[in-house]
């Protein structure tokens, strides 16, 4: 019997039977369709995040004041303070190390930022020139902070997007002074709005020179350093270098901490990834269900069909070509079901992703590919068990509907 | 050429064994035209499904065409069965969602053969026994006697050398039945064997020769002087 007969064939009974044929094709696509939206679902998440990491910079080392390693009993434990602080000088430092390109200090707080009668509490950001760069940020009017010492408190601040529209609404803010806690800053810029991005949403900030911040805030302390290291390659010996350096300055102390943004990226997607896989499993489990389905129905198939099968044995059919039959429609089934249900979840994707433009929502391919393989597989897996009992019906007693 | 020895066949019915055929011996020459009659449960229609291969005898040795076919696999078997026996059933055992041409293809398809000598074949059968303009009609909307000679077509479509018949005209009315008789008949003189299978005496003293069994024995085996 010629493979294209077979297929043939399987075919016309498949058309024999339309309802049964489209509700076994249906359960399949379910199934095909579960798995490709919920693995596309769990990488849009991911890729979500790793987008959000990125924007944050590139090749970025971060530095925290203060040990997360809870080994061992330091000597400020015992009395209760804090680690010894971050400095504007420490950060200042870190540009010697050949694989650093720029540093930018973080010293944060919140403060009632007012212009004439309207008051607005904001988080106010200290930093230099350099964090333009290494954060990505985008100015819709205006400069920056302005270059130079560190060391020289201007007054001159930077609105975030909606901050300069809810201080001074349609008007330009640029060149107009602003009340920052007790001080009065003259608005040199305006950020383009950029949304949020791990939780820090430049639209909401006001920025100012780090020593104003400090000024304000009367506080010495930088909250984080930001360093951007000149490649990927040189991140970690840039993590090296400021290691290195802040030991010096603090006398020996290991008290810092410093993370780079590839390790967190990395966990990240390690952590979605395995998301992704849970739910794609998740979905898989709705593709065993569907093949057992298959077997209940071809079960049944091949009782209603009893009959059938008989005449084919009795006209010359040796068993392998009705086990072949029936396995054929079994895959048959299942190669139109999953296919079926790659659109159906193709089209569910697209839907997602036209409903929440932010989620990148896409299904990885290796998702795709085993969904199809998963499909298929239990399809003809489980038509083993019908298609065996269909070959060893005894053509007498098939004949006569027994 | 048949040829059955001692051929028993017993069936298990709860504890009791029940000998649908006991000790039949039968020899059957090529081209011959053979009835068997007798009452219900005498065992003819099992004697038909073992010449058939279509069910293994309890005991006994069958040959056919010098071959001892007993105890070849069901694979092999199916073989046989598709190169050197045609079945024709009472209720015609047609595949429904087939059409007239594709249930007498259906055997060719086994067999791995080409379609478009499948084609030709079919065609010159249907020709052949007046379908022609039925070809692309699926059994439901065919009559008993269309019916029925479409499957006689699938059944010789393979042209073996045994025509087996399992009362053909079952399901017929008086005169389709034996336009189909008729076709048999005819079938059998171009030198292929028929064994029919009936319970109607009119039908079955048509045959050159007639066996009537009774309790699954052969009671009498009589040939007639002068063929039909």
């Amino acid at each position: 019997m010629k493979p294209a007969d077979v297929m043939l064939f399987a075919w016309g009974a498949l058309q024999g039977f339309r309802t049964r044929t489209l509700l076994m094709m249906l359960a399949m696509a379910i199934g095909v369709a579960a798995v490709v939206v919920l693995t596309a679902l769990g990488e849009g998440a991911r890729r979500y995040v790793v987008g959000q990491f990125s924007s944050l910079g590139t090749n970025l080392v971060i530095v925290f004041p203060g040990r997360t390693e809870t080994a061992g009993l330091g000597p400020g434990m015992l009395s209760g303070q804090t680690p010894r602080d971050m400095t504007l000088d420490d950060a200042l430092a870190l540009t010697r190390s050949r694989a650093v390109r720029r540093v930018a200090p973080l010293s944060v707080g919140s403060a009632l930022v007012s212009v004439q009668r309207r008051n607005r509490e904001v988080p106010v950001l200290g930093s230099t020139s350099d964090l333009l760069e290494i954060r990505h940020m985008k100015l819709a009017q205006g400069r920056f902070l302005p270059p130079g010492d560190p060391h020289m408190p201007q007054p001159v601040c930077v609105l975030g997007a909606k901050v300069s529209h809810e201080l001074f609404g349609s008007q330009a803010a640029v060149g107009e002074w602003v009340r920052i806690g007790d001080r009065r800053f003259r608005v040199v810029g305006v950020l383009a709005s950029q949304g949020e991005s791990l939780g820090f949403n430049t639209d909401e900030l006001v920025m100012v020179p780090v020593v104003s911040a400090q000024m304000l805030f009367n506080r010495a302390s930088l909250l984080r350093i930001l360093v951007e290291a000149h490649s990927r390659a040189d991140i970690a010996r840039a993590k090296q270098d400021v290691l290195d350096i802040m030991q010096q300055r603090h006398e020996g102390e290991k008290d810092v901490t410093v993370i780079t943004q590839d390790a967190v990226l990395a966990t990240f997607d390690r952590i979605l990834r395995a998301l992704t896989l849970a739910v794609g499993g998740i979905g898989a489990i709705s593709l065993g269900v569907a093949g057992i389905l298959i077997m209940n129905v071809m079960l049944i198939a091949v009782a209603q069909r009893t009959r059938e099968i008989g005449v084919l044995k009795a006209i010359g059919a040796a068993p392998g070509q009705i086990r072949m039959l029936f396995f054929a429609e079994a895959t048959l089934l299942s190669l139109v079901g999953a296919t079926a249900g790659l659109v159906l979840g193709e089209i569910g994707v697209y839907a997602i992703g036209r409903a929440y433009p932010v989620l990148p929502v896409a299904a990885p391919w290796w998702a795709v590919v085993a969904a199809l393989g998963t499909a298929i597989v239990t399809g003809i897996l489980f038509s083993v068990l019908p298609a065996r009992r269909a070959a060893r019906l005894d053509p007498v007693l098939a004949l006569s509907g027994r | 050429m048949i040829e059955l020895e001692q051929i028993c066949r017993v069936f298990k019915v709860g504890d009791q064994a029940v000998h649908a055929l006991a000790d039949v011996g039968l020899a059957v020459a090529r081209g011959e035209y053979l009835s068997i009659m007798g009452p219900s449960g005498s065992g003819k229609s099992t004697l038909l499904n073992i010449v058939g291969l279509l069910d293994r005898p309890s005991s006994g040795t069958y040959r056919l065409d010098g071959r001892d076919v007993t105890g070849l696999s069901d694979q092999e078997q199916a073989r046989v069965r598709r190169e050197k026996i045609g079945f024709v059933f009472q209720s015609f055992h047609l595949v429904p969602r087939l059409s007239a041409a594709e249930n007498i293809e259906l055997p060719m398809v086994l067999a791995g053969i080409p379609p478009v000598e499948r084609k030709a074949r079919s065609e010159r059968l249907l020709r052949d026994f007046g379908l022609l303009d039925r070809a692309r009609h699926r059994p439901e909307e065919l009559s008993g006697g269309q019916r029925q000679r479409v499957a006689i077509a699938r059944a010789t479509v393979m042209q073996p050398g045994v025509l087996l018949a399992d009362e053909p005209t079952g399901n017929l009315d008086r005169a389709t039945g034996k336009e189909v008789l008729h076709l048999l008949e005819e079938l059998n003189q171009r030198d292929m064997t028929l064994i029919v299978v009936t319970h109607d005496p009119e039908i079955g003293q048509r045959a050159a020769r007639q066996l009537h069994m009774v309790d699954g024995r052969i009671e009498s085996d009589t040939r007639r002087a002068e063929p039909a």
